[in-house]
């Protein structure tokens, strides 16, 4: 009884996963007639038309190159100043260390989404809307708390002897979080890369509210004009989904373990 | 000496924080600040802003049947997806707690939804919902069931619960996998001393399970609660909030309210009454599973 009810329950979400999984994937090399009348079945004829109309439309190359630009940006930029401040933080001993500390996790509390309309009134007045630079610091601020909480309990659990001994040998601060802290903390930057690499590359939000031109837009965006302007054709909004969802997909493919550690450590900590 | 160590390097700590909370001030705790100051002015976003004190708040409260509708919109998904999403990841987890080849390839599997984009989740649910050619309604008129084949997105009655099911599909597996390393901290110990005393896997499920990996039902139901608050790419991407405001939740709220029918003080003040039930219902959440559970 509780196998087959195992049994039946596995499979049932197996099949949810895959099924819409294989639509998309098959659709994307089929015609339209295809995707509605079989959507399952293998293309009668494997064509990269889709493919090549897509990009002969325009756009999805300037979109894609978008994504890479800001999301390898604020993946980079977050993780050093996000590890500097927590490594700072994890060694202060005095109450400006702890205030600093509830400050950052305010950030936590509060769900970004709430602060839309100020930030898109001061991104307009510096001149950062319509502009990738602007996605970068965006993703930045919104993405330091989250990122300061995983790295300083992190720090705080090594011990402080191995800190201890360098600073008899002489090494200042800055020096000890480059050769000793940093190195040893590759486990948990690696997780929190991860965690931002995610957030970053599939968000919509801040794109939206910050970016008109069709030249600035990044991959989820564009994809919301693509089901716009390919409205009655799946094939198309099929072909645009595989272009950006790709990356990730043979990323998770070879490091399924670090993903999943890096998005639970997000989720937990957050 | 000690002391006398300490002072300098506490400047070296200061300077390596700096970047970070200047960026952090500037673009997150000003905005969220200022946003106090719009909440209490009428602005078109054009002219300068009008200050009208409580006003927004009053309104919003005593005749904004709109407000009321998408805030009961929002509790409603969010109470479903907490629900059905917190079961639904405890009883995989309890299903593949164990390490084996094939739990870890289902467990993969079902994480695989996480790592997609919002956009391109609503995309292929965008295509299952179809009323005429989705996968949903062709397979249930297979079957005969033509009255079970519902214009999901496209109907006031069904619409908030569509995205809400497409939420739970995107991600039972993220909780799942916090479940199962909840699971596997559970002494073994506690399953054999049950099977010795003939208790049946309901009587263990009852228990040894279910109290013992209540501190990570607390934690998966406090993020769940969270990023049923934070489903705005979805909702945004699959029906605007539409039809009728039917699946608006208040993040979609604030956004058109702010940016389609450019009252941004107004929104403002919604995204202010957003922030407070967020908190409120953490901290509701809180004590009852404090004082229920002792956790």
């Amino acid at each position: 009884m509780y196998k087959v009810l195992r049994t039946l329950a596995l499979t049932t979400f197996a099949i949810a996963i895959v099924i819409p999984t294989a639509i998309v994937a098959l659709g994307s090399f089929k015609s339209d007639v295809e995707v509605y009348s079989k959507p399952l079945a293998l293309p009668t004829n494997w064509s990269f038309r889709n493919y090549n109309r897509l990009i002969s439309d325009g756009g999805i190359f300037t979109n894609f190159k978008n994504s890479v630009i800001v999301t390898s940006f604020s993946v980079v930029l977050t993780l050093i100043l996000a590890s500097m401040a927590a490594f700072a933080i994890s060694r202060m001993t005095n109450v400006t260390g702890r205030v600093l500390f509830g400050l950052f996790a305010l950030g936590l509390a509060i769900p970004g989404q709430v602060n839309i309309i100020p930030i898109y009134l001061l991104f307009q007045r510096l001149h950062l809307t319509n502009s990738l630079l602007g996605l970068v610091l965006i993703n930045i601020a919104t993405t330091l708390p989250i990122s300061i909480f995983i790295l300083t309990s992190f720090f705080r659990e090594l011990p402080k002897e191995m800190f201890e001994v360098s600073a008899i040998d002489g090494a200042g601060p800055f020096q000890i979080y480059r050769s000793i802290a940093l190195p040893l903390s590759r486990p948990a930057m690696g997780a929190t890369s991860i965690f931002l690499f995610v957030i970053s590359w599939n968000d919509l939000l801040y794109p939206l509210l910050l970016v008109t031109q069709s030249d600035k837009k990044t991959l989820p965006l564009a994809l919301l004009d693509y089901r716009g302007e390919y409205a009655t054709s799946f094939s198309m909004i099929f072909t645009a989904v595989m272009v950006a969802s790709i990356p990730m997909v043979v990323m998770y493919l070879f490091m399924q373990r670090s993903f999943i550690a890096g998005l639970t450590a997000g989720a937990v900590k957050g | 000496m000690q002391k006398k160590k300490s002072r300098p390097d506490h400047r070296v700590y200061y300077w390596m924080i700096l970047p970070a909370i200047f960026i952090y001030a500037a673009l997150y705790l000003y905005p969220a600040i200022s946003n106090l100051r719009y909440s209490l002015t009428r602005w078109d976003g054009i002219g300068t802003p009008k200050f009208v004190g409580l006003h927004n708040f009053t309104n919003m409260l005593t005749n904004d049947d709109l407000f009321f509708k998408v805030l009961g919109n929002n509790v409603r998904f969010s109470l479903l997806v907490v629900t059905l999403q917190t079961a639904f990841a405890l009883f995989f987890a309890i299903f593949l707690v164990k390490n084996t080849r094939t739990t870890i390839f289902l467990r993969t599997l079902y994480f695989f939804p996480t790592i997609l984009s919002s956009v391109s989740v609503a995309m292929i649910w965008l295509f299952l919902y179809d009323p005429n050619f989705g996968a949903i309604n062709v397979g249930l008129k297979k079957f005969g069931l033509n009255s079970f084949a519902l214009n999901w997105l496209g109907s006031e009655n069904s619409a908030l619960y569509a995205i809400a099911f497409t939420q739970i599909w995107f991600h039972t597996g993220q909780m799942m996998v916090i479940y199962i390393a909840g699971l596997q901290q559970i002494p073994l110990e506690l399953y054999e001393a049950a099977e010795v005393d003939g208790a049946s896997k309901w009587q263990q499920f009852k228990s040894v399970t279910w109290p013992m990996a209540l501190p990570t039902t607390a934690v998966v139901i406090a993020y769940t609660t969270i990023q049923s608050f934070r489903a705005f790419d979805l909702v945004y991407a699959m029906t605007q909030g539409g039809p009728n405001n039917s699946s608006s939740i208040l993040a979609t709220l604030i956004y058109l309210t702010a940016f389609n029918e450019f009252r941004l003080g107004y929104a403002a003040a919604q995204s202010i009454l957003m922030v407070i039930t967020i908190v409120i219902l953490t901290l509701v959440q809180r004590r009852v599973i404090r004082t229920k559970y002792g956790v």
